[in-house]
C-alpha cells in the first residue's frame, strides 16, 4: 500500500508541523527550570512529542514515533512529578530532539538513519529504568533494545515465516476480509497458502456470513516480524494467530516469543497506536515519495490575508470607479478621474506592500537556534554566556531570512569562540564573570540592521595587522584606521587563530560570511574595541524582489542605481579634481581623496558633456570603498522591480539586473560593488582596452 | 512535448539532414532569404528602439521589453557581418526561443524584411558547404532551393552564445546613438 499523491503532501506537512514541534521543544527544553517539571512549559514539550508521535505513527515513520514514544515517557514522567529535572536528562533529551530532527530531516532526502537514534534509546531506557530498576538482568542492551522495540530489530530469518491464521466467526460482520489480508501478506514475498477446513462445517446450517475456515501461509522473503504483525494489526481482536519462523535457530525463536509476548500486549493497551501502525506502508514507499518535496509552503498570519482581502475590495470599487468615465467622458470630469488615479496608485501600493507583507517573517525564526548554540558553546569552550535577544519581532522577506541564518551561526560562534572570553580571564580584567552576547534587530530606511554585539575581548588590532603584513595584504609601511584594520578578518583567508578550533578558525569564516551578504545584496562591517568587545552589523535590502532605486542619466540613457549604495552626490568643478598619471581622476570630498568614475567611459556611451563642472557626481560605497560616480544628471527616485538579465541573455558584470519603467522602456541597474571591480580592473590595466565582458 | 520532439531533432540532426524536414519561415537579409524553423518563432514585432547593454557585442543591439520579460535583441545583419542599414518600415524583430543547454531563453532578432513560410520536406534540403569566412557554418543547418531560389536555413540554438567570455573590445559603435538616428 504505497503512499499516493495526496499522502505525500500531507506527510510534507508532518515534516513541516514536527520542525515546529521540535523548535517548541527545544526551545521550551531550554527554559525549563531545573526541578520544577510541573510548569506550563513542560505541558508544552509534552504536547510536541505527543503530536510527533502520533504523527510519526501516521505516516508510516515508526523509527520516529517509536523513538519519540520514549521520549515522551521520560517526559510523561517528569510531567507528573515522579521523576525530577535533571541537568542530564535536559541534555539528553536536547540530544533526542537532534535526533528526531536529523530523522525527519533524512526522511526528505531518503534515507533514515537509525544507529544514532538506537543508541539515544539505549540510553532513554536507561534513565527510564534508573528508578525502578526492572528487568536490568535481562536487559542485554546489545541485541535487544526494550521489548517494545524488539520488533523493529528482529531480523528476519532466511527460509521466511510460518503463519498460522484463524479468524473467529465474526470476523466478516465487522468488514474486515481475510482475502485482504492474505493479499498483503502476498506483498511481503512469495506466500504459499494453505487451506486448514472448516470448523464444523455443515452445509444445511451454514451461515454465509461467518467465516469459518483457517489458514497456513508459508512466507518466503526476508520480511520481518513487524511488517506481518501490521497485517493483521487491524483484526488482532477477531481471529486468533500465529507467527513462527522457518528453520530459525532456537535463539531467534526464544527471541521472537518474547517480543511477541510483548507486543501481543500492545494493541490491548492503546487501540490508538495500533491502529495509526497498520498505516505503515512498506519504506521504500516513503522514501520516494517524500524525496521530491522541495518547494515549501508559508504560513501566513490570517490579519494579512484579511488586509489583503480589504485591499482587493478597495481596488475593485475604485475600478468601478474609473469605468464611469469610460461611456462619455467630458472635460467637466476630469477632476473625478484624477481623483480616481490618485486612488488607484495609492491602491496599488498598498496592494504591493501587502504583498510582500506576506513573505515577510519576523527574524525570531532565525534567533530561535541561538539559545542552544549559546549553550552547547558554552558546554563545550568553559565559558559562560549569556544571550541576549532584542527585536525579534522585526520581519524580513523569507527567502533572505533563510540565507542570513548560516552567516548569522558564524558570526555568534566566532564572538563565543574568539570575542568573549574565559570566566578566569574576564575576572582578571573586572569584567563580570558571564559573557554578554547580544543579538539586536531593527529597520533602517529600506533595509534590515542584524547586530551581534559582545563585551569581550574585541578585536586584536595588533595581530590582525601584523598577520595581514605577514599574508601580503597590508604594505610594510602602510599606516590603515582602525576601522580598516578591523574590517581585514573580511579578507579572503585570513584567520587570526593559530590553532584549528572546532568552532571556528578555520580560515575559512569571515570572507564567506561576507560574500553571503553580498550576495543577498547587503554588506556585514565591525566595530571593535580592545578589551569592551566588537560589534558587527549586517545590513540587508528588506526584499530581494524590489530596489529603492535612483534614476541617474548618462547621454540618452538611464539608469537605476541603489538608493542604499549612494551616499550623497555632489556638484563639483573641474580645478578640484586631479589627474594622476593623467589618467586616474580624484577629487577631493572633505578631507578625503575618491576616484571618479566616469559612467560615460565605463558603459563605453555618450555623454551629454565630459567636463566634470556639467554633471554630477554621485558618491556610492560598496565593501568600505568610496567613488564618486561621474553622471549627466539625476532623475527621480522610485521603487523598481528587478527582473534578470541572465534569464534570456546572459549575467554582466557591473549590472545586477533590468526594470521596466512606466513608459515601458528598460532601464539597467547598476550594481555598485561590481562597477567598481570593473573600474579598478580597466584602470589596473595600464591604458590597455581590457576583456571585460 | 515539442520540447522533446525538439531535442530529437538536435541529436538527429547530427551529419545529416533527414530529421529537417518541417515549416520554416523565411525573412530577407541584405537581399538573401533565410529560413527558421517555424516551432521555434514565438511572434514577429516590428522594431522598437532598445536600452543597450554595455560592453556586449556590436551585434547585440541591447535589450527591450516584451510583455515585463526583458529580451536581448540581435542585429542579425552584425551577426553575419554584413553592411548595417537603416531601419525602415519593413524592418521586424522575429522573437525566437532558443535552446541554450537545458534553459529556453527568449531573443528577438532583427531582419530586413518577412517574407513567407514553406513547407521543405528533409529530401529538400541539401547540407551547407563549407562557406569558410563570413558566415560560420555553424549557423547553417541547410540550403533549400524554393521556385528557383536558394533559401539558407539557420541553426537557430547557435546563433548567439551566452556564456562566451572572449567578446573582445567593449562596443565601440555606439548603437544607442546609431538606432535614434535610425527612428
Amino acid at each position: 500500500m504505497p503512499i499516493d499523491i495526496d499522502m505525500a503532501e500531507i506527510a510534507q506537512l508532518f515534516i513541516e508541523e514536527s520542525m515546529e514541534g521540535l523548535d517548541i521543544m527545544e526551545s521550551g527544553l531550554l527554559n525549563l527550570d531545573l526541578g520544577d517539571a510541573n510548569s506550563e512549559t513542560m505541558n508544552a514539550i509534552f504536547r510536541a512529542a505527543h503530536s510527533i508521535k502520533g504523527g510519526g505513527a501516521t505516516f508510516g515513520f515508526t523509527e520516529i514515533s517509536e523513538f519519540a514514544h520514549h521520549l515522551e515517557t521520560l517526559l510523561d514522567e517528569m510531567r507528573q512529578g515522579e521523576r525530577p529535572v535533571t541537568r542530564d536528562g535536559v541534555d539528553l533529551m536536547l540530544q533526542s530532539v537532534d535526533c528526531i530532527r536529523d530523522m525527519i530531516n533524512s526522511l526528505s532526502s531518503g534515507e533514515v538513519d537509525t544507529t544514532r537514534a538506537e543508541e539515544l534509546e539505549i540510553q532513554l531506557e536507561k534513565m527510564l529504568n534508573s528508578e525502578t530498576c526492572v528487568n536490568t538482568a535481562q536487559q542485554d542492551i546489545s541485541t535487544s533494545i526494550g521489548a517494545d522495540e524488539g520488533r523493529a530489530v528482529t531480523t528476519a530469518p532466511e527460509s521466511g515465516w510460518d503463519i498460522r491464521f484463524k479468524p473467529h466467526p465474526g470476523m466478516l460482520k465487522s468488514c474486515n476480509d481475510p482475502l485482504r489480508i492474505l493479499k498483503e501478506l502476498e506483498q511481503l514475498g512469495e506466500i504459499d497458502v494453505c487451506s486448514e477446513g472448516g470448523t464444523d462445517l455443515i452445509l444445511g446450517d451454514f451461515d454465509p456470513e461467518e467465516c469459518l475456515l483457517s489458514w497456513r501461509v508459508t512466507l518466503n522473503g526476508d520480511a520481518v516480524r513487524s511488517q506481518i504483525e501490521e497485517v493483521f494489526a487491524w483484526v488482532t481482536d477477531e481471529c486468533d494467530f500465529a507467527i513462527e519462523p522457518i528453520g530459525g535457530d532456537a535463539e531467534i525463536q526464544k527471541q521472537d516469543l518474547a517480543v511477541k509476548s510483548a507486543s501481543e500486549e500492545t494493541p490491548a493497551n492503546s487501540g490508538k497506536e495500533t491502529n495509526t501502525k497498520k498505516a505503515s506502508p512498506p519504506r521504500k514507499a516513503v522514501k520516494s515519495s517524500t524525496s521530491k518535496q522541495e518547494g515549501g509552503s508559508i504560513r501566513v498570519n490570517i490579519d494579512k490575508v484579511d488586509a489583503l482581502i480589504n485591499l482587493v475590495g478597495e481596488l475593485v470599487i475604485t475600478q468601478s470607479m474609473l469605468s464611469r468615465f469610460n461611456g462619455d467622458f467630458d472635460f467637466t470630469q476630469i477632476e473625478g478621474l484624477r481623483e480616481g488615479l490618485s486612488q488607484l496608485s495609492r491602491n496599488t501600493r498598498e496592494l504591493q506592500e501587502s504583498v510582500m507583507a506576506i513573505r515577510m517573517l519576523p527574524i525570531s525564526f532565525a534567533f530561535s537556534r541561538f539559545p542552544r548554540l549559546v549553550r552547547d558553546t558554552g558546554n563545550a569552550l568553559d565559558k559562560k554566556f549569556e544571550l541576549r535577544l532584542l527585536g525579534e519581532s522585526t520581519e524580513l522577506d523569507k527567502t533572505v531570512l533563510e540565507k542570513i541564518g548560516d552567516p548569522l551561526v558564524h558570526l555568534v560562534r566566532n564572538s563565543l569562540d574568539h570575542g568573549l572570553e574565559t570566566p578566569e580571564v574576564r575576572l582578571a580584567a573586572g569584567k563580570p564573570e558571564t559573557g554578554v552576547l547580544e543579538l539586536n534587530a531593527y529597520h533602517e530606511g529600506g533595509s534590515i540592521v542584524i547586530q551581534v554585539i559582545d563585551d569581550g575581548a574585541g578585536i586584536n588590532k595588533d595581530k590582525v595587522l601584523q598577520k595581514a603584513r605577514e599574508r601580503g595584504l597590508v604594505g610594510p609601511d602602510e599606516t590603515l584606521s582602525d576601522d580598516r584594520i578591523n574590517n581585514l578578518i573580511f579578507v579572503p583567508g585570513f584567520s587570526t587563530v593559530d590553532e584549528v578550533s572546532d568552532l571556528s578558525g578555520r580560515g575559512v569564516g569571515m570572507d564567506v560570511v561576507r560574500r553571503n551578504i553580498a550576495d543577498l545584496g547587503g554588506d556585514v562591517s565591525v566595530q571593535s574595541e580592545t578589551g569592551i568587545g566588537s560589534t558587527f552589523t549586517i545590513r540587508l535590502p528588506l526584499t530581494l524582489a524590489i530596489l529603492d532605486g535612483q534614476l541617474i542619466r548618462v547621454g540618452k540613457q538611464s539608469y537605476i542605481i541603489s538608493l542604499v549604495s549612494i551616499v550623497e552626490t555632489i556638484q563639483t568643478t573641474t580645478d578640484k579634481v586631479n589627474a594622476i598619471a593623467g589618467k586616474f581622476e580624484l577629487f577631493k570630498l572633505r578631507e578625503e581623496y575618491l576616484p571618479v568614475l566616469r559612467l560615460h567611459e565605463l558603459l563605453g556611451i555618450e555623454a551629454d558633456s565630459t567636463r566634470i563642472d556639467d554633471g554630477l557626481l554621485v558618491v556610492a560605497e560598496a565593501n568600505g570603498q568610496r567613488i564618486g560616480i561621474f553622471v549627466d544628471d539625476l532623475l527621480e527616485q522610485q521603487q523598481v522591480v528587478i527582473k534578470s538579465l541572465e534569464a534570456n541573455y546572459r549575467q554582466m558584470q557591473g549590472i545586477s539586473g533590468a526594470t521596466i519603467l512606466g513608459d515601458g522602456t528598460v532601464a539597467l541597474i547598476l550594481d555598485v560593488p561590481g562597477m567598481i571591480r570593473l573600474f579598478f580592473e580597466q584602470n589596473s590595466d595600464a591604458g590597455t582596452v581590457s576583456d571585460v565582458a | 512535448m515539442v520540447e522533446a520532439q525538439r531535442i530529437e531533432d538536435n541529436v538527429t540532426r547530427q551529419g545529416d539532414a533527414d530529421e529537417a524536414g518541417g515549416q520554416y519561415l523565411t525573412f530577407m537579409l541584405a537581399g538573401e532569404e533565410y529560413g527558421v524553423e517555424i516551432l521555434k518563432v514565438q511572434e514577429i514585432k516590428g522594431w522598437d528602439t532598445v536600452t543597450p547593454i554595455p560592453n556586449t557585442p556590436d551585434h547585440v543591439l541591447g535589450v527591450l521589453n516584451l510583455r515585463g520579460a526583458v529580451v536581448p535583441i540581435v542585429d542579425l545583419r552584425s551577426r553575419f557581418s554584413l553592411d548595417s542599414i537603416v531601419y525602415g518600415p519593413t524592418t521586424v524583430v522575429v522573437v525566437v526561443k532558443m535552446l541554450d543547454e537545458d534553459q529556453e531563453r527568449t531573443v528577438g532578432l532583427v531582419v530586413d524584411a518577412v517574407a513567407d513560410v514553406y513547407r521543405l520536406e528533409s529530401n529538400e534540403i541539401q547540407p551547407a558547404p563549407d562557406m569558410g569566412g563570413t558566415i560560420h557554418t555553424d549557423f547553417v543547418r541547410g540550403l533549400a532551393t524554393v521556385e528557383e531560389k536558394m533559401v539558407i536555413l539557420l541553426e537557430v540554438d547557435s546563433l548567439i552564445e551566452f556564456r562566451d567570455v572572449d567578446d573582445g573590445a567593449p562596443s565601440s559603435t555606439d548603437d544607442a546613438a546609431l538606432q535614434a538616428e535610425a527612428v
